[in-house]
């Protein structure tokens, strides 16, 4: 299941004790590793497996500055003759696909915090306002439910939508007199439909978090401002929201560490080639460019800048967090 | 307490807001499946798209789900999917919690980084397809289960569970001349039940829902998982995979369904038996969010 970086959980190193448990030397260690043997036995597998499938590929990214040929062994990923340097970067930088991919990437990320992030922390709050429980509940579990269907049913249920054969939506525009349209090909509206179908599909999961912290709320202050006399909104609006914006910052912080994940699977699903001008993100390309169009050392390039400005990001992401007093990612 | 006017008001308007938004939440999924209800016939005198079918028919699910269907087919490799990768997840992610939950541990700090460093960089889409290629399982189930074994988060939430279970435990047992095998097995495993079902439960979901793996390493159609299927149903029709199935006999039956029904229907299909579980299993996520996220 795909989980936004950020919102899930903080890591969380050195809440007990030191790196190492003692530093009185290599004997000492020593003793103590042949006490845990069987501990580092049951480790040694599972680690195996970050080895292979984690770290190996990271070896792999030397390709992207080699001339890689998929026919020539493992050997030759290592051979003296074909490094290339930055070559492949530059042709990336150089290459009329740069600019539409990166922009691409950054504003359909922005869009989607623009609409993505408040309006969750709306539907916490009126959620949270509502005192009929059943009602409660069922609103709840009706706006987590789109956020549990896979990327592939999400998106066959847009294309359900809006297709010019009888979609829904088509069918409602013909009701008023209106034309039927393309709406997946048509490139003024593309982007607008991924950031529609990205606030149907996550709205209702992401508002979970607020929800939590509204629910620690302590409620003498509400009684409190109700004595002063405050009304329900004034009590949302002076209560509540101060109440979790301490939540609201970190996760917009981690969102916009992780903006260069502009949603690789749902576009992959919905574009064409009429609309790659206003919807082919770094990751597209690196499909399409990279392992369609066989051109792995390439792909691998575009691919490592990618991971490189991400984790870069990412890693700004948690020094503002915690210059902002709060617990960030690690 | 009496509820003055403007309470009053506050909570109808609140009400009315709160039922637009899970209309809007609710009714694509609904509209696909009255859709997939709809026959032949009665799109050609009322057009497709239809909230209430007059006379709902399941010919598109018996189309779909015939003998010898690649979309049966599917079935049983999604399921198969689910089953190995939860308990492969499982007996993998496990240990190494239940390991890294030891305060003790010479170098547990440094093997956390080492696990935590994976969840910022990775290799990426190509490198991941070249190690998958060179380890020989392209075309292969395996694919779909060694590269997602292990999620770092799930088994970091794993070791903050643990980690919150009593070290005294452990003591007290060794005490009685229990083994460490026998204090993981009985005294850790009952323990962590709780977040063991959670973050199974995870896997699988992960697991039927997962897609974009089996499309870059799976050729062959009769080893592809549901949403594939799906997929290529969707993008190109159902004619594709008329070697390899009853959908053939579509000319038999004599009403043929049209083919957004068709495409309706494999929705549903392939979201059923998450739709069905899902009243139960939703708290478990919901649990885990909390877990992961605010303390306390």
């Amino acid at each position: 299941m795909q989980q936004p970086l950020g919102e899930q959980i903080r890591v969380r190193m050195d809440q007990d004790g030191p790196a190492f448990a003692d530093r009185r030397g290599f004997r000492d260690a020593w003793r103590q590793i042949k006490r845990d043997r069987f501990l580092y036995a049951l480790a040694a597998l599972p680690l195996l497996y970050f080895v292979i499938f984690r770290y190996l590929p990271m070896v792999g990214l030397i390709i992207a500055f080699q001339n890689y040929d998929p026919f020539l062994g493992i050997g030759a990923m290592f051979g003296g003759d074909n490094w290339v340097g930055f070559k492949h970067f530059q042709n990336f930088f150089d290459s009329i696909f740069f600019w539409n991919v990166v922009r691409n990437t950054v504003v359909i990320s922005f869009y989607k915090l623009l609409f993505g992030f408040p309006l969750p922390i709306v539907l916490a709050l009126l959620i949270n306002e509502v005192r009929i429980t059943v009602f409660q509940r069922t609103v709840q579990t009706i706006s987590y439910l789109p956020h549990f269907f896979s990327m592939v049913v999400a998106a066959g249920i847009v294309r359900a939508m809006l297709t010019p054969q009888g979609g829904l939506l088509n069918q409602a525009i013909v009701a008023f007199d209106g034309e039927a349209k393309a709406f997946l090909t048509d490139p003024a509206l593309f982007r607008s439909i991924l950031v529609t179908m990205d606030v149907w599909q996550q709205a209702g999961w992401n508002s979970i978090i607020f929800l939590a912290a509204m629910a620690t709320i302590n409620p003498e202050m509400y009684e409190a401002a109700a004595m002063d006399g405050a009304n329900r909104f004034q009590r949302m609006w002076y209560v509540t929201l101060p109440s979790i914006s301490f939540a609201i910052v970190i996760i917009l912080i981690f969102r916009i560490g992780g903006m260069l994940d502009a949603g690789f699977e749902q576009i992959l699903l919905l574009y064409s080639p009429s609309v790659y001008s206003v919807s082919d993100i770094i990751d597209t390309y690196v499909y399409r460019a990279g392992l369609i169009g066989r051109q792995y050392s390439f792909g691998a390039a575009v691919g490592l800048f990618k991971s490189v400005l991400a984790l870069i990001l990412m890693y700004m992401a948690n020094k503002v967090a915690h210059y902002l007093g709060q617990e960030g990612l690690w | 307490m009496k509820l003055s006017r403007g309470e009053k008001l506050f909570d109808w308007i609140n009400i009315f807001v709160l039922v637009i938004l899970t209309l809007f939440f609710l009714i694509p999924f609904l509209s696909v499946v009255s859709t997939s209800l709809v026959s032949g016939r009665e799109y050609a005198l009322r057009g497709l798209f239809i909230l209430y079918p007059h006379q709902p028919v399941l010919n598109s699910y018996e189309m779909l789900l015939g003998q010898g269907s690649i979309v049966v087919n599917a079935y049983f490799v999604t399921s198969a999917r689910v089953i190995v990768g939860t308990a492969f997840g499982l007996i993998f992610t496990f240990p190494l919690a239940y390991v890294l939950s030891k305060r003790r541990l010479y170098g547990r700090v440094p093997i956390t980084m080492f696990i935590f460093f994976t969840m910022l960089f990775s290799g990426g889409l190509i490198p991941n397809f070249v190690l998958v290629e060179k380890l020989g399982l392209l075309d292969s189930f395996w694919s779909m289960i060694f590269p997602v074994l292990i999620n770092p988060w799930w088994l970091l939430i794993m070791r903050n569970f643990m980690l919150a279970i009593p070290e005294e435990l452990e003591e007290a047992a060794i005490m009685d001349g229990a083994s460490p095998l026998i204090v993981l097995v009985r005294v850790y495993l009952p323990l962590s039940m709780p977040v063991i079902a959670t973050i199974g439960l995870w896997y699988a979901v992960m697991h039927w829902n997962q897609w974009f793996d089996a499309a870059i390493y799976i050729n062959d159609p009769r080893k592809l998982p549901l949403q594939l299927i799906l997929r290529g149903i969707l993008e190109y029709g159902t004619g594709q995979y008329s070697d390899y199935s009853g959908l053939a006999e579509m000319t038999e039956l004599t009403d043929p369904p049209p083919a957004e029904s068709l495409k309706a229907a494999m929705i549903v299909i392939t979201t059923l038996p998450i739709l069905m579980i899902y009243p139960f299993i939703q708290r478990y996520f919901v649990r885990g969010i909390m877990l992961g996220s605010i303390k306390g």
